[in-house]
């Protein structure tokens, strides 16, 4: 049963470019031909205004809201379900949201576990580096594709903020706000440390054989699992960890004094671990957190505050969250020093939470309240249309039109 | 639209068009009321949760955070107004506050209210308790702790810091105090415009 408030059922679309020339990557390398998959939720208005494009954390997808199967029992909505629909937050029947996956990620987009042309085998580490760049200039292609000039509107959560932060500051002209959330404008050393203890893990598993491990039985699995249970502590606090779990023991009473898994705490890392190995591709995980790594705003122009020079046009809504150790709010204050050297219109919210970094998921009451309130001014201001009534559902609907199936 | 009467006055020394930076600007009462009706370009900076989320409900650009780190982002005279409305007595280090508000913006409004009011007076000859302020009631125990001072303790300090006082305005209740001669006898409230003696105060933009 979808509930009302859903966009419904949503089918995920591929747009495919750089067919014919090689897409220049910041790395001097190249990708030939490119996918980005994507999907789209409310309806474009009569001059292209409505759009917010939504981008994605580490491991997320374009699957960003609905649904995209009715058939099991407890179908499980996309990513950001609770933010994205008919009056919430991305009030899709004001707006057009789309969301995309990321380049080097293993959701449709182009990957390591896509083909390689060249051989007709996956590309594994002859896929080449990417850098949030890459991702951010592949998604302005997919905007160019759906013929919109000006989006109203990206945001995103973590490296999904750093996107947002990409875009206002190298593609300023494309959008009109900007909303980065629990991020950084550069990635911190204690960042790049613990994305490389994710990466170790991956390395260490014999079964990763170098990246080449798609035609074989086994994947690295194991290494996989460890780097994402680290990745799942930096997600949680101190405090949200007690909260859930406490010192609780599963299914004893007393200690065994043996190795087996004792701890509540234990048992949700190893079930998340290896849940993750079920959905996630072990070499995507290397490129998306190395992409992160290489992400430094100041490096690329001297300072923050240079890199947004041209972007004093966009309106900022930058949210942080103060038990969030892994992107601490240090990050979005500097960040938000910077926006009002360079004299932008920003507004900053610092949301009191123990949920640690997942507060950005989690915190769905303030974040409704903030996001809506900020999209509403931003409706007015911009003086956004309503897109036009629903016309009878096309089932015959191809990948290059751009808007969603509701059920 | 009706604001508490020494928002009014406020509103009434800032023409058409600034730019105007409020501190502690809790719910944005004041600076809805300037970006409306005065088509000020209007930013805040509010430390509370609640007074943010109000703000950005009203539509208007502010931050959270405290005043000191707030100001130091702003390059120098980045703002026509800085007004500090009915927050001074709060902050931690008054005078430095004030010098950054005479910094970032070209003149610097504030208000407060007096402890020189007769009553205030009156009240601790009388009872030997110390007085809460006449517009804002809240004990001396209470947080967020609060200076008193009054309005000659205010002026005297602007002359020391050579703080050049542009405009004075003040009331008795709802009502403008005229006894001007008599003002820290009998106003509850005063409002100030400062300049930093450096700049021109600020061209009108009618």
């Amino acid at each position: 049963m979808i509930p009302d408030d859903s966009v419904g059922l949503v089918k995920p679309q591929i747009f495919t470019f750089s067919k014919d020339q090689p897409f220049q990557l910041e790395s001097g390398a190249t990708l030939q031909p490119v996918d980005v998959a994507y999907e789209t939720y409310g309806r474009l208005n009569a001059d292209r205004s409505n759009a917010i494009l939504i981008d994605h954390a580490l491991s997320g997808s374009a699957h960003a809201a609905g649904y995209h199967t009715l058939d099991q029992d407890d179908p499980k909505p996309g990513w950001w379900d609770n933010c994205i629909g008919p009056g919430k937050a991305f009030d899709t029947n004001r707006f057009f949201v789309i969301c995309s996956n990321v380049l080097g990620s293993c959701y449709g987009s182009s990957g390591p576990s896509s083909l390689n042309p060249a051989t007709g085998q996956p590309y594994g580490l002859n896929f080449p580096v990417v850098t949030i760049g890459d991702m951010v200039r592949a998604q302005v292609k997919l905007i160019d594709h759906l013929g919109i000039d000006q989006l109203l509107c990206v945001a995103g959560g973590s490296m999904g903020g750093m996107q947002v932060l990409e875009w206002a500051a190298h593609h300023p002209q494309r959008l009109k706000a900007a909303i980065p959330i629990a991020t950084t404008s550069r990635h911190s050393p204690m960042l790049i440390a613990l994305s490389e203890v994710g990466r170790q893990a991956i390395y260490a598993d014999p079964y990763w054989n170098r990246g080449d491990y798609y035609l074989s039985d086994h994947k690295p699995d194991a290494g996989l699992a460890v780097a994402r249970m680290v990745g799942h502590i930096t997600y949680l606090s101190d405090e949200s960890m007690h909260q859930k779990f406490g010192r609780r023991l599963k299914d004893i009473e007393q200690y065994g004094y043996e190795f087996e898994t004792e701890f509540e705490i234990e048992s949700y890392l190893k079930y998340n671990g290896h849940n993750f190995t079920r959905r996630f591709d072990a070499n995507s995980y290397l490129y998306v957190t190395k992409a992160m790594d290489y992400f430094d705003l100041c490096a690329v122009h001297g300072s923050v505050a240079a890199a947004f020079a041209d972007s004093t046009h966009i309106k900022f809504l930058v949210v942080s969250f103060t038990s969030d150790w892994l992107y601490p709010s240090y990050h979005s204050k500097e960040l938000v020093s910077a926006l009002h050297a360079a004299e932008a219109d920003v507004t900053y919210l610092d949301i009191k939470s123990s949920w640690g970094h997942d507060a950005f998921l989690l915190e769905v009451e303030t974040m409704t309240n903030l996001l809506g309130s900020f999209l509403g001014r931003l409706g007015r201001e911009e003086a956004v249309a309503l897109p036009e009534p629903e016309a009878e559902p096309n089932l015959t609907e191809t990948n290059a039109t751009p808007s969603a199936i509701s059920a | 639209m009706m604001l508490r009467s020494d928002l009014q006055s406020i509103t009434e020394l800032i023409p058409n068009g600034s730019k105007v930076l409020d501190l502690g600007c809790g719910d944005g009462a004041l600076l809805e009321y300037l970006v409306q009706k005065k088509q000020v370009r209007g930013r805040g900076i509010e430390l509370s949760e609640a007074g943010v989320l109000a703000c950005v409900k009203r539509g208007l650009s502010v931050r959270q955070g405290d005043l000191e780190e707030g100001l130091a982002d702003y390059p120098d005279a980045s703002f026509d107004y800085v007004i500090l409305s009915q927050t001074l007595p709060y902050v931690d280090n008054p005078d430095r506050i004030v010098r950054e508000m005479l910094r970032v913006g070209r003149q610097g409004i504030v208000s407060f209210s007096n402890w020189g009011y007769w009553r205030c007076r009156l009240h601790l000859l009388l009872t030997g308790r110390i007085p809460q302020a006449p517009d804002l009631p809240q004990p001396w125990y209470a947080a967020p702790r609060w200076q008193a001072f009054t309005i000659t303790d205010f002026s005297r300090f602007c002359r020391q810091q050579n703080f050049s006082i542009d405009r004075q305005i003040y009331l008795a209740g709802a009502q403008p105090c005229t006894y001007s001669k008599f003002k820290n006898l009998l106003a509850t409230t005063a409002i100030f415009a400062l300049g930093n003696g450096s700049l021109p105060p600020p061209a009108a933009h009618q």
